[in-house]
């Protein structure tokens, strides 16, 4: 059985990524584009443990211990608020425009 | 007694009158009587004068006391110089000057009475006194000069003196001006001389003069020298052609006419041709007796005819004044001296005894308005006529010897070198003068009064006014000069206080008679010790004037008595009808009686021929340097339309098409710039990637 190694993770990773640019790309529901920016940042933690348990090591030979796994977890509360907020700001625009479709949402444009 | 007190009296002499005339000047609005301080300056002026004449004529008659302090230095050898020059001449002139300013000081004091400017007069002779002192004093011809302006500024001021008749006022200006065409001569003078000697001392010219140096070594540079200095002396004594002004300056108060324009400022003219006698080449000196000989004969042709009592002692003046220089032309210099002197008491008796008929007549100048005032006022008709005699020429007389001085010399002159004109033209004047006086007399104080108010109202004048014609008349008469009363030759005057004058101009530039023969030949030695050329008149020359004696004085006498018969004839008994014989020559009388046209000829052409250069002056500012500064004005205009226009449409134009050129870019580029979220994320995802692809 082939062992899990790091250029599965990587491969998750980028297919989640991919996802995520697809949906922020494709979906005009702001709710939707969202959701896109959550996989993109999962997709990066993902990446992050990938490295710290398989990435290369330090001049000392070790590995860098735990960084990835602490920045990993300082991107999900660093998501839980981006999503508190972002959904905050979708409200409101729903508020004010009644519509979460951001082709119509062009008035800076002017 | 010493030098060095003569040359504290001189010092004395000379500032007392300015201190009078600052103080006379500063007070004069405050205190009323101030007037009373400068005649009291002028008594001790006076004594001072007399003291310095007895003095260095009793004690020092042969010194020539030379004071000098230096002024400025230029360079290290070029030393500008203050001095005093004291020799016999310095100390009669002074003399007279001091005696003259002092009589017409108290004269004045009555006739100037109940001006409202009584005291600024006063200050006005002090100053006149001061600077007239200083020209007489000095070794040094810038003094001199600045002296000389002095005089003619004092001249300017008095003549003007009563400002608000504007013709007393042209009448000054015209003074002023006239005499600045003559110092404008004199002053070219000075600078040739200054230019070759780098002095301006008498004596060190002299002495150069005598050791061959003369200007731009050339004979006619030193006659040109001697005829511009000379100008200045026809431009203050009067001499024709500039002699315009003197007439016209009988506009001012009688005493300064005495005193200025009669006895001393117009007798610095020949002071200064005194002075520089040395320097003069036969040439120059023949120029001089010319322009005498002019001098005293046009005036005594228009003395004849005048009417107003001035104006015919005014002309009379010129005319004794261009004798003087007439016997300066003819080298009589002791004569010209001795008539300068003699002049100068007669004259100023005349003018203050016309001023004391016209301050009895109220102002009355026209002689057609007086007559047999001889009842009324006897003792300025005695003073009168006593200088009357004097100026004709009648024996015991001073004036007799000192014409009759100037005539034999005339005559020798003749003899010597053939010029009978300056001898003929002296006798015809003499005729004229004595013609001219007696009119003037006969009908001033003879006959029946003809304006019978004026004469009832005239009285004789105050003591003040009587006492300085009666000092003047006295000084008149012979006893003073000499003890023989037909012949000066032998007296003090001429023998022992005018010296012998030292000649320096070149032998072969003078005339023959005044070659110094003896100096050349045994005193060659002495002379290279010191500049004092003593002998300068040869034997030929005191043969001729010995000749000349008898003859010139008989003839003089008899032209006199003509002259005076003549006119007793006319007038006294009328046994000519004047107005018939003047009637038949109509042309000549009106040709004198307008003065030879001399003013009007120079108002057709100096004056009018200035007006048309200002004109043309004037019109060439108008147009051509006015046009000019109209020109650059529309030339500039031009370009700044220009400039104008480029800033307007090329700079400008660049900028707009900057702002066009933007708005088209941004026409461009608004189109990437949707809005829409989604699409700036596919763009910058593309960047990346291509981004990636390029690093």
């Amino acid at each position: 059985m082939m062992e899990v190694g790091l250029n599965h993770f990587l491969v998750v990773s980028t297919l989640l990524f991919s996802m995520g640019i697809y949906a922020i790309v494709t979906r005009k529901n702001a709710i939707m584009v969202l959701m896109g920016v959550e996989l993109i940042l999962n997709s990066a933690n993902i990446n992050f443990i990938a490295f710290s348990q398989f990435g290369n090591r330090g001049i000392d030979g070790n590995l860098f211990g735990l960084h990835g796994h602490l920045i990993a977890l300082f991107v999900i509360v660093l998501a839980a608020a981006e999503a508190a907020i972002a959904l905050a700001i979708v409200l409101n625009i729903y508020k004010t425009l009644s519509t979460v479709n951001i082709d119509e949402i062009d008035n800076l444009k002017d | 007694m010493t030098e060095s007190v003569l040359i504290n009296i001189s010092l004395a002499i000379l500032f007392l009158p300015l201190f009078g005339f600052v103080v006379t000047l500063l007070l004069g609005k405050k205190v009323k009587s101030i007037y009373l301080f400068e005649v009291f300056i002028l008594t001790i002026v006076l004594i001072s004068a007399i003291v310095l004449a007895f003095g260095k004529l009793s004690y020092f008659i042969d010194h020539k006391i030379v004071s000098e302090i230096e002024w400025f230095r230029l360079t290290d050898t070029i030393v500008i110089k203050l001095g005093f020059l004291i020799d016999n001449l310095t100390v009669l002139m002074l003399f007279v000057v001091a005696l003259i300013s002092a009589l017409v000081h108290y004269f004045s004091v009555a006739y100037m009475k109940g001006d409202e400017r009584y005291n600024r007069y006063f200050a006005y002779l002090g100053i006149f006194t001061f600077s007239m002192n200083g020209i007489v004093l000095t070794n040094n011809i810038l003094m001199m000069y600045i002296f000389w302006e002095l005089v003619g500024l004092s001249s300017y001021l008095l003549i003007g003196f009563w400002f608000e008749k504007k013709s007393a006022a042209d009448a000054g200006k015209k003074a002023f001006l006239v005499n600045r065409i003559g110092d404008l001569g004199m002053f070219a003078g000075i600078l040739i001389l200054f230019l070759t000697y780098n002095t301006f001392s008498f004596d060190t010219i002299f002495q150069s003069i005598s050791a061959g140096k003369i200007p731009f070594n050339s004979e006619f540079w030193l006659t040109l020298t001697g005829i511009l200095l000379f100008m200045g002396a026809v431009g203050k004594s009067a001499q024709f052609p500039l002699h315009v002004w003197l007439p016209d300056a009988m506009e001012g108060p009688t005493p300064v006419s005495a005193l200025i324009h009669a006895a001393t400022m117009v007798a610095a003219g020949v002071y200064l041709t005194v002075r520089i006698f040395g320097l003069l080449t036969a040439d120059a000196m023949m120029f001089i007796a010319v322009i005498g000989m002019l001098s005293a004969f046009i005036p005594a042709t228009i003395a004849l005819t005048q009417n107003d009592i001035k104006k015919v002692l005014a002309y009379s003046t010129v005319s004794q004044l261009g004798y003087m220089v007439m016997a300066l032309g003819v080298g009589a210099y002791k004569f010209a001296f001795f008539h300068l002197v003699t002049h100068a008491f007669f004259k100023a008796c005349l003018f203050l005894g016309s001023g004391s008929v016209i301050h009895a007549m109220h102002h009355e100048q026209d002689i057609r308005n007086m007559g047999g005032l001889r009842k009324k006022l006897p003792l300025t008709y005695a003073t009168f006529l006593l200088s009357s005699l004097a100026i004709s020429g009648i024996p015991l007389t001073s004036g007799f010897l000192s014409k009759d001085g100037i005539l034999a010399s005339a005559f020798a002159f003749g003899s010597l070198t053939g010029y009978w004109i300056f001898a003929v033209v002296g006798f015809l004047v003499a005729l004229l003068t004595a013609f001219y006086m007696f009119r003037l007399i006969i009908i001033t104080f003879h006959g029946e009064p003809r304006d019978h108010h004026k004469y009832d109202h005239a009285h004789e004048s105050p003591f003040v006014m009587a006492m300085p014609l009666v000092v003047l008349a006295g000084l008149s008469i012979f006893i003073w000069y000499t003890p023989n009363p037909i012949s000066a030759d032998q007296g003090w005057f001429l023998t022992k206080w005018i010296e012998t004058p030292e000649l320096h101009a070149p032998n072969s530039t003078r005339f023959d008679f005044m070659q110094s023969e003896v100096v050349a030949e045994t005193q060659q030695v002495a002379e290279h010790n010191s500049s004092h050329g003593e002998i300068t008149y040869s034997e030929k020359y005191t043969e001729a004037m010995h000749s000349a004696h008898y003859p010139a004085m008989f003839l003089s006498l008899f032209v006199a008595i003509a002259g005076i018969l003549t006119a007793f004839v006319f007038y006294q008994w009328k046994k000519v009808n004047v107005e018939k014989l003047t009637a038949s020559i109509k042309p000549l009388y009106n040709f004198s009686l307008n003065k030879w046209y001399i003013d009007e000829f120079y108002h057709k052409t100096f004056v009018a021929g200035l007006l048309g250069l200002s004109k043309i002056i004037y019109w060439f500012d108008a147009t051509i340097v006015d046009g000019i500064v109209n020109g650059s004005a529309t030339v500039t205009r031009a370009i700044s339309t220009f400039t104008g226009a480029f800033d307007k449409y090329v700079v400008d134009g660049l900028v707009n098409f900057m702002a066009y050129l933007s708005g088209f870019i941004g026409l461009i580029f608004r189109r990437i710039q949707t809005g829409k979220v989604q699409t700036y994320i596919v763009l910058v995802i593309f960047s990346i990637i291509i981004l990636f692809f390029f690093f």
